[in-house]
This record gives structure tokens, sequence and C-alpha cells, in this order.
């Protein structure tokens, strides 16, 4: 292979092989799951049941999406679900003040970025970690949440704002808010997976240093990817609370958990360079299956935890596993031949 | 040696092997003295100007409460102070500390003429053995712990629901010592907040004076030059986890012993308040430096703040959105010395950098 020729073969081509195959293996175990599902889960297959599946998904992988391009960087935005919950309550608090309700949409989704923009200057424009500077934000945004709303609830939205974000495609169980998911997402992978930028964002995780000296700026790229983030968790915040027709400070609270557990075990490294979004979108797909299958075998929810915290070790340890393995037999071969290549280390 | 980690009270002594470390180098144990400083002023300008508001605020009956209020936190931000300055981070301390309080309850319902002291034991030793699985699960997986934690605090609250399965333990059911102990106090202090100060207290002489304590610094200010000094960096990691985790085990015996009442939700979130109260009290989350006295302050100005919200007839709900506010403080003025000091070891040396 031509690649064994660079400095360190082994890791090189046993990582990049790994992920080829991450996708497609995540993809393999969602079908399993499926299939297993609708063999012997009762009601997994009915359509009403599916269509929660999918509507369930949709906040999860709305934010994956930009999460994923966030930790391909080698960031992490902790913040996202606070973000969602500020401009779900603010939405419900303009939703009181009587303001037009398509008024109220545009402004969160711009609330959003800016709380993005926030995070993307403390990060890009003053150094700091962006783990460090998310668990403030996550903090900050959930208790501002609460400053604007208290514990009460608004669930007064208009039934036919609610009932067309739960309406399903004609008389199939697709549920009509995965169109702008699908929209989204199509955006997201084309930048991702086919332009210069996308190739940025890859470079920028792997080295800071070559990318800038490469012609890219890695603190304009990752100052709009937290912008586009808190976009994103703002529309996230409008159709979470268009769904359950109630705007809460709690809303999703601790759902950055589970949008970070599905992006890692989409196959995304967290020290940033390396993954990609249809891998992505099918572990948001196979957790969700999961934890809906063992809902209808009458598991409670917090239990379910258990599952995604052991998929989320599980994401980390397989590649790692590969990797070693890999690595022994590659040094075995290496040991057999005559070739006086210095060892993996 | 996980186990003088763990329990540094009773075992320090057999540290002898390893020389205390002589004195840390002047530039940055002033550095770190401007750290702790800062926030000490923050909390007497606070406990101040909510005073003058309200001298109630200053009754010893307020005073009890708030240091009682502190110590859980205090406790858990100790342990946390010894991850963090690997570089490291532990997400799992509260599910750790609803596990062994639902754990301690569960035990004392079942043998309630255990000795208290036994019951505080499991918890700790309970506390330890989860922590040593999060050191074990870093150590195999070579990824951050950030990822690891956040799979255990799931996985650790997880089973602590399968386990209650909705029921719920009453202060009846516990044994009276224990519950004592989180009401009664000694020359006017309740007995948690002495044993936070304590835990505080042998932790910042140990981070300190030791040897393998000052390693827990070296290998978070460079892991790498860590490693090439022949620090067994894994074994040292694993042993901060064990130290975290114990912690949280202890910290879940002092909840049950404080509330009595336990289901599974004990202490749900609270390891952001434990990053924050570690992370204000000058622990750079970095890794490197920082003191488990500076983390236990943080924990009771945080705590601090949100009584004196209350005082002040302040919204209560502002009090998460200061926390945020405090962390970002907290980091970007920790981010600010560092700069500085490097600028000025930078002018020091003729060869500059």
């Amino acid at each position: 292979m031509a690649a064994d020729t660079t400095l360190s073969p082994v890791t090189r081509r046993s990582s990049w092989s790994s992920l080829r195959s991450w996708d497609g293996a995540i993809t393999l175990v969602l079908l399993l799951v499926l299939a297993a599902a609708a063999l012997s889960v009762d009601n997994f297959t009915n359509i009403g049941n599916l269509k929660f599946l999918l509507l369930d998904s949709i906040t999860i992988a709305l934010i994956a999406l930009p999460m994923t391009l966030i930790v391909i960087t080698g960031e992490i935005d902790l913040s996202v679900a606070s973000t969602l919950g500020l401009t779900s309550a603010v939405m419900g608090q303009l939703w009181t003040a009587n303001v037009s309700l398509e008024l109220a949409v545009v402004g969160v989704v711009l609330l959003g970025a800016v709380l993005g923009a926030v995070n993307g200057t403390f990060v890009t424009r003053f150094g700091l970690p962006s783990l460090a500077v998310t668990i403030g934000t996550l903090a900050a945004y959930r208790g501002l949440a609460f400053v604007v709303l208290g514990s009460r609830a608004v669930a007064d939205f208009p039934i036919g704002w609610t009932s067309t974000t739960t309406r399903a495609i004609g008389s199939t169980f697709v549920p009509l808010a995965i169109l702008p998911l699908v929209l989204l997402g199509s955006v997201f992978a084309i930048v991702l997976h086919r332009t210069a930028v996308g190739r940025a964002m890859y470079v920028i995780g792997h080295n800071d240093e070559a990318a800038t000296f490469s012609g890219i700026d890695p603190a304009r790229t990752r100052f709009w990817l937290f912008v586009t983030s808190g976009a994103i968790s703002g529309l996230a915040g409008v159709f979470w609370t268009l769904r359950y027709a109630s705007a809460r400070a709690d809303n999703a609270q601790g759902l950055e958990l589970a949008v970070v557990a599905a992006v890692l075990l989409g196959g995304v490294s967290i020290f940033g360079g390396r993954g990609s979004l249809p891998g992505v979108l099918a572990a948001v797909l196979l957790l969700g299956t999961i934890r809906n299958a063992l809902q209808l075998q009458n598991v409670s929810a917090d239990v379910l935890d258990i599952v995604t915290g052991l998929l989320l070790i599980i994401s980390v340890l397989t590649p790692n596993l590969i990797a070693r393995l890999s690595a022994r037999r590659h040094r075995r071969a290496l040991a057999r031949g005559a070739t006086p290549v210095p060892g993996p280390t | 040696m996980t186990a003088r980690i763990t329990d540094p009270p009773t075992t320090a002594p057999d540290v002898t092997a390893s020389a205390p470390v002589a004195a840390a180098p002047g530039l940055l144990s002033r550095v770190l003295h401007a750290r702790e400083l800062g926030i000490v002023l923050a909390l007497v300008a606070l406990v101040t100007v909510t005073a003058l508001r309200n001298p109630r605020f200053l009754s010893p009956q307020s005073l009890r409460d708030l240091l009682l209020s502190a110590s859980i936190v205090a406790v858990l931000a100790v342990g946390q102070t010894a991850v963090i300055v690997t570089r490291n981070v532990d997400l799992s301390v509260g599910s750790i500390l609803g596990l062994t309080a639902f754990g301690v309850g569960k035990l004392f319902i079942a043998a309630p003429e255990l000795p208290v002291i036994i019951g505080i034991l499991v918890a700790v030793v309970g506390g330890a053995l989860l922590g040593a699985l999060n050191g074990g699960l870093i150590a195999a997986a070579r990824v951050p712990a950030l990822v690891v934690t956040l799979g255990t605090l799931y996985i650790f609250r997880g089973v602590d629901f399968a386990w209650a399965s909705g029921q719920q333990i009453n202060a009846g059911d516990m044994p009276d010592d224990l519950l004592a102990l989180g009401t009664r106090t000694v020359l006017g202090v309740p007995i948690l907040a002495i044993v936070a100060v304590v835990v505080a207290g042998l932790a910042s002489w140990y981070l300190a004076s030791y040897r393998s304590g000052r390693e827990l610094y070296a290998i978070g200010s460079d892991p790498d030059a860590a490693r090439l000094y022949g620090i067994d960096v894994g074994r040292r990691v694993l042993g901060a986890f064990v130290f975290s985790g114990a912690t949280a085990g202890l910290a879940g015996a002092m909840y049950a012993a404080r509330f009595g009442t336990l289901d599974a939700t004990a202490g749900r979130g609270i390891e952001l308040e434990v990053v924050a109260a570690a992370v204000v009290g000058g622990v750079a989350i970095f890794g490197g430096s920082g003191t488990a006295y500076g983390a236990a302050i943080g924990a009771l100005l945080l705590t601090t703040i949100s009584t004196s919200l209350a005082v002040l007839r302040i919204n209560p709900f502002w009090q998460q959105a200061v926390v945020g506010l405090l962390i970002l403080l907290a980091i970007g003025l920790d981010r600010l010395l560092t700069i500085r000091a490097e600028r000025s070891l930078r002018g020091r040396s003729p060869h500059g950098r």
C-alpha cells in the first residue's frame, strides 16, 4: 500500500481502515437491532410507534449535525441542551407576550446563534478550552432559562402549529418534521464531505498549526461552527417546544450527553480529525431504536441510561482494541519479514 | 498504592519512602496564592455585603446551615481536584454519590444493628471501586476521561434506578447514630463540615508534600514529559480516580446522614457544581495547578452565593446563571494569570522563548 511509506504506517492505516468500516459496522448493527425489534417486540412496527421513534430522534439528530463538525475540529459544545432550554423558555415568554409565532421562531433561532457566538468568542478570541467554556455556559444558559420562565410552563401554543409538527406525511409513519432534518443533514454532509471547508475541518482537528500554514483560519472556522451549533440548538428548541406543546426552562435537560454519546458512537474521534455524518446519523437512530424497543418492554427511561452509557464506552473501547490488534499483527508480520523498519510506537 | 491515595489519614505515614518535596518554585506558589487569595476575598466581600443588608445572615444557625450545605460539595470538589490536576475530569461523581447513598440506606435496612462507621467505610470502599472502574476503563480505552466518565455517569445512575425501582428509603429506616452525624455539632460546627475540612486539609497536604502527590501535578502539566521522567502515569491517574471515587462514596454516606430520605435521584447533576467549585477555587481545568483547599473554598463560595441570593431576596433562579458566569470568569482569570506568568518568565530568561 502506498500509505505504508508514511512515517507511522501502522497507526495511520489501521485508524483509516477502522474509520471506513465503522460507518458500515454501525449501520449493520442498526439494521440487526431494527430486525430484532421488529420480530420480537410487540407493537414496534406499529405505524404510530415508528412515527414516535423518528420524532424522538429528530432533536438529537439535529443537534448532532453541528456537534459532529465541532468534534471533528477537536472541540466540543456541551451547552447545546441549555441553549435549547433557553430558546424554548424565551419562545414561551414571547408567545405569552403576544408576539406572533413566526417572529418568535425567527427570534429564538437568532438568539441561539448569539448564544453560540458567545461560546465561539470565549473559545477563539480568549483561547479558552471549549470543554470548560461550554460547561460554564451550560450552567449559565440553563440558569437564564429559569430566570426567564421560572418553573412555569407555557402550553397554549396554537393547535395548528403543534399538530403540524407531529403530523405524518400522508398515511406513512414518516413525520413531516423530518423534512427540515433531511434538508439540513444534506447541507451539512455536502459541506463536510464534498467541500474544501469540510476538508479543512479535518485538517484543523488533526493539527492546528498545519492548518494555519496551509492557509486555513482555524479560529474563524471554529467560531462559525459554534454559531451554527447555537442556531441549530435554537431550531431544536422550537421543534421541542412545538412537539411537546410545552415551553419549559428545564426542557431537554441533560440532552447534551445523549448527543455526545451519539456522535462518538457514530465513529467521530474525540481527539478530532476523524468521523463522518452518515455514521453519526446511524448512531442516533440506533440509540433511538434501542430506547424505543426497551421502553415498549416497560423498561423505565432512567434505567435505559445504562444502555446509552454502555454504548458510549463500547464505542470508544472498540476502535482502540481494533487498532491495538492490528498493530500487533503488523508487528508480527514485521518480525517474520526482514524489513528493517522501526517498530510502531 | 491505591489504598494509600484512597485513605491518606491512616496510611500516610507509610509513605516515608517517597520523601516530601522541599519547596514549590517561588513564582508558581505566588500565582497559586493569588488564586486562592482572590476567592477568599470574593467570599469575604459577599458575606459582608449580605450581612450588611441582613444581619441575620451571620446568626449561628444560618452559618451552620451554610457550612452543612457546603460540606458535601466540598468533599466532592476535593476528590475532583486530584483528578483535574492530572488533566482529567470525573463526571461520574454525582452518580457514585447516588449509588453509594442508596447502598448505605439498603445496608442499614438489611442490618440495622451495624455500627455506623462500618456503613461509612462500605460507602467509601464502594466509591473507590467505582472510581477504579473509571480509571481502568480510561487506561484501557486511552481516551479522555470526559468520555469514559460520561458513560459511567449514565451507567451508575441507571444501575441506581434499576436497584431502587421506584422505591424510597425513609429517615425512619436509618440508624439514629447516622442521622445524628448529619445534625450534630461540635463547638457549634456541624460534624459534616468538620469532615469536609479534615478531608480537604489532608488532601491538600498530601498533594503538596508527597512525591506521588507532586507527580499528579507533573502529569497534568505535561503528560509526555512526566512519562519521560519515569512517572508511572497510568498508575497515578488510576490512583486519582480511586481517590475521587472514594470521596464520592464518603459524600454518599454524608448525603444519607444529612437527608435520611433517599431515592435514586440523590446527587443528580451535582457533578457540574463540583467541577464549578474546583475551577472557581483556582484548580486549572487544563491540569497542573490548583489546591484541594482552594476547591473546598470554591464549594463554600458557590453555596454562599445561593444562600445570599435567598437572603437578599433575589430571584433564586439566578443562582445557576451566576454559577455559570463564575466558571467563565474563573477560567478567564486563570488564562490571564497563565499568560502573565509566561510573560514574566520570558522576561527573566535571557533567551526568551
